[in-house]
């Protein structure tokens, strides 16, 4: 089913328009900071961001509450808001579409030591409200009082990009007026760390470098970004910012294995082809990538084999913002959406951190060691996560 | 133990759970509406009452409690 809300618009010609952006990330918190660190090279390490205090957003009480994950999501909810200048909403016709990878782990882990040092009558009454994925995506609700849909998808390191895709649909088919849609994640625990060293994603040195020659895994990070997403006609009647559209979305499977990504990428270059399609954008109208690109050897060559299938050798100028950012898991879709926004406003693509020496194997062009500058049009957002899953966006500048 | 040494244990658990200010802990303080408690806050103060009077309450115990002197009578009469 085909179910465009790009050139030819959804239900009734709706459009989906980005009027606001919110983003916690080690890159740089709010969307100045965090442009400025997408254009200087990335730290070594586990991304934490360091500077996140949730007394600024939350009551004391709250605060203890609600795990990390959340506490960041519903900050980037209220810095995208404020970014789109607060426009008044029919709470009724107001959604929320945050993913996350897995929700709250922190307090999950927390609670287990409890039970097993204490025993089952001193585990948290808020375990459960704490932990589970839908907790951002509840939060902002509550905190905002909007009652139309408020869902969570759980897709992994494409959670970030389903939800802004399921988002701008609820948007193109009629249901919402506004949407609050992306990421969080919070989940640098040492077990997670360890699950994910013991199969081997992890940077071994510490460094990402996606599409690198030397590259050898990700390096896991947090954080958090949500869009403000609008109906377009109705946020041009406010006068609002508008950074972009949401052109279109697709959201396909491999089916093929739980980590590894399908030979040659043939799912993800599916999903490619599907977005385009929605979008109603030909692969030569393509003028930027922002890949998934996590440093991991497998992905980023399936991807690169990808962008070849659908785009030809090299292809559109591909950037991966995780070299500087980390792999941010379910968040990552999100935050990259941002950075794609971000570079649509600014017509500059932001480079690769630490792709020094070109993988021979790899056929794509990297935007590395500088901002690149271009001439904005439809740009694709990839994201693919364990599960098989692959989610696309494409974003289209603002219309003149 | 001595009532005023017990009610200020009290006070120390709900001020730390309940985010409230040492003042706001007074005998006819309402759980709902002058400490804005709900009730899975109501369990987790109970959890930490249990820990620091090293006594148990049983859940039935709770029904009807309303008040910080009820909540504190209830804790007092555990204690040995």
């Amino acid at each position: 089913m085909k179910t465009a809300f790009g050139r030819g618009g959804g239900t009734d010609g709706r459009r989906v328009a980005v009027t606001g952006v919110g983003v916690i990330a080690t890159a740089g918190m709010g969307k100045d900071a965090f442009w400025a660190g997408l254009c200087r090279p990335g730290p070594v390490g586990p991304r934490r961001v360091e500077d996140f205090d949730p007394a600024a957003w939350f009551g004391p009480k709250e605060m203890r509450r609600v795990d990390r994950f959340a506490q960041m999501a519903a900050a980037a909810a209220d810095m995208a808001l404020d970014d789109g200048g607060s426009p008044e909403v029919d709470p009724d016709r107001a959604g929320v579409t945050i993913g996350t990878g897995v929700g709250g782990l922190n307090t999950l882990e927390e609670q287990i030591r409890i039970h097993d040092e204490k025993g089952p009558r001193r585990v948290s009454p808020f375990l459960v409200p704490m932990m589970m994925p839908n907790a951002a995506a509840g939060t902002v609700s509550i905190r905002r009082g909007w009652r139309g849909p408020c869902e969570t998808t759980v897709t992994a390191c494409a959670a970030g990009t389903h939800s802004i895709g399921n988002g701008a649909r609820l948007i193109a088919t009629g249901r919402c007026d506004v949407v609050l849609a992306g990421g969080s994640e919070a989940a640098i625990t040492d077990v997670a760390v360890a699950g994910f060293s013991n199969m081997t994603a992890l940077s071994n040195a510490g460094i990402s470098r996606p599409f690198d020659f030397g590259r050898d895994g990700f390096v896991i990070a947090e954080g958090a970004a949500v869009l403000l997403l609008e109906e377009l006609e109705s946020a041009r009647a406010r006068g609002a910012h508008i950074y972009a559209l949401i052109g279109g979305a697709a959201s396909t499977a491999d089916a093929h294995h739980i980590t590894a990504p399908s030979p040659g990428g043939s799912g993800a270059a599916t999903c490619m082809e599907l977005a385009l399609e929605d979008a109603g954008v030909a692969p030569e109208d393509i003028r930027h990538i922002n890949a998934h690109g996590t440093s991991t050897p497998l992905n980023d060559a399936a991807e690169a084999e990808a962008i070849n299938k659908v785009f030809g050798t090299p292809g559109p100028p591909v950037t991966s913002t995780k070299g500087v950012t980390g792999h941010a898991l379910g968040a990552a879709g999100a935050i990259e959406a941002v950075a794609l926004a971000l570079s649509i406003e600014k017509s500059l693509i932001p480079p690769t951190s630490g792709y020094e020496h070109p993988d021979p194997a790899l056929q794509i062009d990297v935007v590395a060691g500088a901002p690149r500058a271009w001439d904005p049009g439809p740009a694709l957002s990839n994201s693919f996560g364990f599960g098989g899953h692959n989610g696309c966006l494409v974003m289209l500048p603002p219309p003149t | 133990m001595d009532r005023e040494a017990a009610f200020d244990k009290f006070k120390t658990c709900a001020v730390e759970v309940l985010q409230v200010e040492p003042s706001q802990v007074v005998p006819e303080a309402k759980f709902g509406d002058d400490l804005d408690a709900d009730s899975l806050d109501l369990v987790e103060l109970v959890m930490a009452l249990e820990e620091s009077f090293d006594i148990s309450v049983d859940e039935t115990e709770l029904e009807g409690i309303q008040t910080v002197s009820q909540a504190f009578d209830l804790v007092l009469s555990k204690v040995p």
